[in-house]
């Protein structure tokens, strides 16, 4: 997401960088790339508008005292209000004291209610709730049938019933209190937003319910409608939040922005791809760090956390370290990983990824992996556990029984070997020498989990890290550490 | 295989992060014994309510009536000869707002800007737009002599292709064909069960298989089928895919290679696309383009607030023409695209 926009500025931040005085010529100039990024990121007009002006303001009303380049000053009041109208307020959510907490979900057509409905409750379940679905989509042919699906592969039970979408929704949140669940989720029709007969239907819905939440399903490609939608939502239901999904298009994902800066309203839930496990609080401050290339360490640690087998985790983590790392181990952790979810999503949120590693990172996918699990599968025992015995007719066996070549086998195995010894690097020392990126990631990552739970924001360490250690970096920041302000919101570091 | 070392990459710094979370600070356990599987609902049949016949549905003219303020000021403009600032201000606003995208608009104006506005500046814009639409935009229904015609659909996830497979089965059952529909969306959850309530509908012949059954041989069996009974048409459906994955590319460039093989061959490839959708539409056109050999875009949800401009530009880029396009909710609001109706909706944003 914001691939561009963020290209875009690092190339704004080239040229200006090397002027001298910001002249009032100089700031139009800059400003009129920053609006031509978020026109083709999709921002809607209104907000690139006022997202300039803010701009603007916020480079006039500097002090120029500080030892800033004239085009710094643009760049990191770019990213500050960047972060504030992505962040601001955000939604906590919690949870009604008289049980069942009700979610109503709503949205276009296609946005993808049904299985963000499914998605968060998953999430809920996996927060230790009990949650219900309640399906009252009659419109759309087999809506509830694909509800009740992805109830059943998330084992959460799913009410609906063939009479009129107010009375499904009424009697599915009765239904839930008596069954003793606690948080009950909406699924509705997709609808136009100038439908006035389904507007006044999903009011009905909601008066019916008095939902808890009321989010608005947005899709991240969605054009300048965007603010269209969200206005028109949020004037018949009072939004409390929105969801974006499909954050996994490559969409620059100005719909976010758009429907951020018209309502006014968080968004809550990002969802990143096909499968449930995709699917995540959306945190406005790191995706401001993600906007600006830093990768997004942070959640990416959750989401190891949260499926795999910590303990499992660690102890091959050891046995990396003491360099007795096997294939084995590696596969044991691929699978690991692949319960994580999509791989290109993990990716993605990898700190100190360069441009080639992003574009090779969106291919990768379970056909490339299933390619490298055959070809460790087509070892055998004793040479998963001792690759170093492998030999060229080993080699051309394991490429014929995989149906790869001897190259690719050559390729994991050399591969293998590297990384195997950097792990054993890390074991002994600090922070090893690793050769580019590699190390950079790690160091970044290993900032990150440092990072995590203290005061620093996140995000905002891996910035730092970034600028000592990327000479191309597009942030703002000087290098000096971030500082928290009372109520949450970040100011980037003071510049040197 | 830069595979192998991103795998390799992500299980070293995942193992890293997470031993020094371990070290840095005291863990909160998380239960990780997989939450008992309930068992699955039973499986209910259908749940359509009566669809809501409204006769005078939310289109292009009521939205042409609705809110034409800013086409009103493009009309205002009764010069006549070179255009100034501030009247291409107002024409670049009202692209940008369609989705028309920057480029697009720049080079738009510019054509402005060198032709002037010899018969005044809403004509002048009008016609530079619907010489946009220079592409032949005729469906072939067709096949050659012993072969089964195919229209194939792809798209991104959520645009409306089993929606709009559905509807033209309508249309082409109308028009005194045999439709053989095929179910090659295995991936979403009950796609299957919703192309069959259309196939209910219209009369046509339906193939389908379980969730997660291989797509190919889903049209394959379609095409089997279809030449058993003399079928007119196979309606082939494909699972809603990003257009940044290559590997789902290469699975679509098999299904098509399927669908164009023995007795099948593809007539329309049809890109479905959602109005609402922004500058992403060109990037997906590119990709389903080279993956799928596109033929023409379906525009869908064209009965909203969003106004499609991004099939400007992807026509001028690309040169692939709209052929449909979806105002409403029922199988008759699926319209051939018209050129000039969709400008002057254009306009009116």
């Amino acid at each position: 997401m914001f691939d561009s926009l963020s290209g875009r500025l690092e190339r704004l931040g080239a040229s200006l960088r090397s002027r001298g005085r910001l002249s009032d010529a100089d700031l139009d100039e800059a400003l009129a790339e920053v609006r031509s990024a978020l026109l083709e990121a999709d921002v809607e007009l209104s907000v690139v508008r006022a997202f300039l002006e803010a701009v603007a303001e916020r480079v006039r009303g500097e002090n120029v005292a500080q030892s800033l380049t004239p085009g710094q000053h643009v760049i990191k009041a770019v990213h500050e209000q960047l972060v504030e109208v992505l962040g601001g307020s955000a939604l906590k959510v919690t949870y009604a004291s008289r049980p069942p907490t009700v979610v109503l979900l709503a949205g276009l057509q296609g946005a993808g209610k049904t299985t963000t409905a499914a998605k968060l409750a998953a999430w809920f379940k996996a927060q230790g709730r009990q949650p219900y679905l309640v399906g009252t989509d009659l419109q759309r042919p087999a809506a509830v049938e694909q509800l009740r699906v992805l109830g059943g592969q998330i084992g959460v039970d799913v009410y609906s019933e063939a009479t009129d979408p107010v009375a499904v929704a009424r009697t599915g949140v009765a239904e839930a209190m008596r069954l003793g669940r606690d948080v009950v989720i909406i699924d509705t029709a997709g609808r136009l937003a100038i439908d006035e007969a389904l507007m006044a239907e999903v009011r009905a819905i909601s008066a019916a319910t008095a939902p808890h939440y009321t989010f608005l399903v947005i899709d991240a490609v969605t054009g300048q409608d965007a603010v269209h939608t969200a206005r028109s939502f949020h004037e018949s239901l009072e939004l409390s939040g929105i969801v974006v999904t499909k954050l996994d298009y490559d969409a620059r994902g100005g719909a976010v922005l758009s429907a951020r800066g018209v309502v006014g309203r968080p968004v809550v839930f990002a969802s990143t791809g096909e499968k449930i496990a995709d699917f995540d609080l959306f945190h406005p401050d790191r995706m401001a760090s993600r906007i600006l290339g830093m990768g997004d360490i942070l959640s990416l640690i959750e989401q190891a956390e949260r499926s795999m087998d910590p303990e499992a985790m660690a102890e091959s983590a050891q046995r990396m370290m003491t360099g007795a790392f096997t294939l084995d181990d590696f596969m044991a952790q691929l699978n690991q990983i692949r319960k994580m979810g999509s791989l290109g999503g993990l990716m993605r949120l990898m700190p100190g990824m360069t441009k080639e590693m992003r574009e090779a990172a969106k291919n990768v996918d379970d056909g490339q992996l299933n390619k490298i699990e055959a070809i460790i599968h087509s070892m055998t025992r004793h040479e998963r556990r001792d690759p170093g015995i492998i030999d060229g007719s080993r080699r051309s066996r394991i490429a014929k029984g995989s149906g790869s070549s001897v190259s690719a086998v050559n390729q994991l195995l050399k591969q293998f070997d590297q990384m195997k010894k950097m792990m054993k690097q890390m074991g002994g020392g600090a922070m090893p020498q690793m050769p580019g990126p590699m190390g950079k990631m790690a160091q970044m990552a290993a900032r990150g989990a440092a990072a995590r739970g203290d005061s620093l924001p996140p995000g905002f360490e891996a910035l730092a890290s970034g600028m000592r250690s990327g000479a191309a970096s597009p942030a703002p920041s000087g290098g000096a550490k971030g500082k928290k302000k009372k109520g949450g919101r970040v100011t980037p570091p003071k510049q040197r | 295989m830069i595979v192998v070392w991103i795998v390799l990459a992500l299980v070293v710094v995942l193992a890293l992060v997470l031993v020094l979370a371990a070290r840095n600070r005291r863990r909160s356990r998380v239960a990780t014994t997989p939450p008992p599987r309930a068992a699955m609902p039973e499986v209910l049949v259908t749940e359509v309510a009566p669809r809501p016949e409204i006769d005078d549905g939310p289109g292009l003219d009521r939205r042409l009536a609705s809110s034409r303020s800013i086409f009103d000021r493009v009309r205002s403009i009764t010069s006549v000869g070179t255009l100034t600032k501030e009247q291409l201000d107002v024409v670049e606003e009202v692209l940008l707002r369609s989705d028309v995208g920057v480029s697009t608009t720049t080079a738009l104006l510019d054509e402005l800007r060198a032709n002037g506005a010899p018969e005044g500046v809403a004509s002048a814009i009008r016609q530079t737009l619907v010489s946009s639409f220079g592409a032949d935009r005729s469906v072939r229904t067709s096949a050659d002599e012993g072969r089964v015609p195919v229209w194939l659909f792809v798209g991104v996830n959520g645009v409306g292709k089993t929606t709009t497979i559905g509807k033209l089965a309508w249309h082409e059952t109308q028009a005194g064909r045999t439709v053989v529909l095929a179910a090659g969306d295995t991936f979403r959850a009950a796609a299957a069960d919703q192309l069959q309530l259309w196939a209910d509908r219209t009369g046509a012949d339906i193939v389908r298989a379980g969730e997660g059954a291989d797509p190919g041989s889903v049209i394959h069996d379609a095409l089997g089928r279809a030449q058993a009974r003399h079928a007119d048409l196979v309606l082939a459906d494909t699972a809603g895919r990003r257009a940044n994955s290559t590997n789902l590319l290469d699975e679509l460039a098999k299904i098509r290679r399927v669908a164009d093989r023995g007795p099948g061959q593809v007539v329309e490839t049809f890109m479905v696309l959602d109005a609402t959708t922004g500058q992403n539409a060109l990037s997906q056109a590119r990709e389903f383009l080279t993956a799928a050999q596109v033929t023409g875009i379906v525009l869908t949800k064209l009965d909203g607030t969003a106004r499609g401009g991004i099939v400007v530009a992807i026509e001028r880029e690309l040169g692939i023409p709209v052929k449909f396009v979806g105002v409403g909710e029922r199988a008759k609001d699926l319209l051939a695209f018209e050129p000039t109706e969709f400008v002057d909706s254009l306009l009116s944003a």
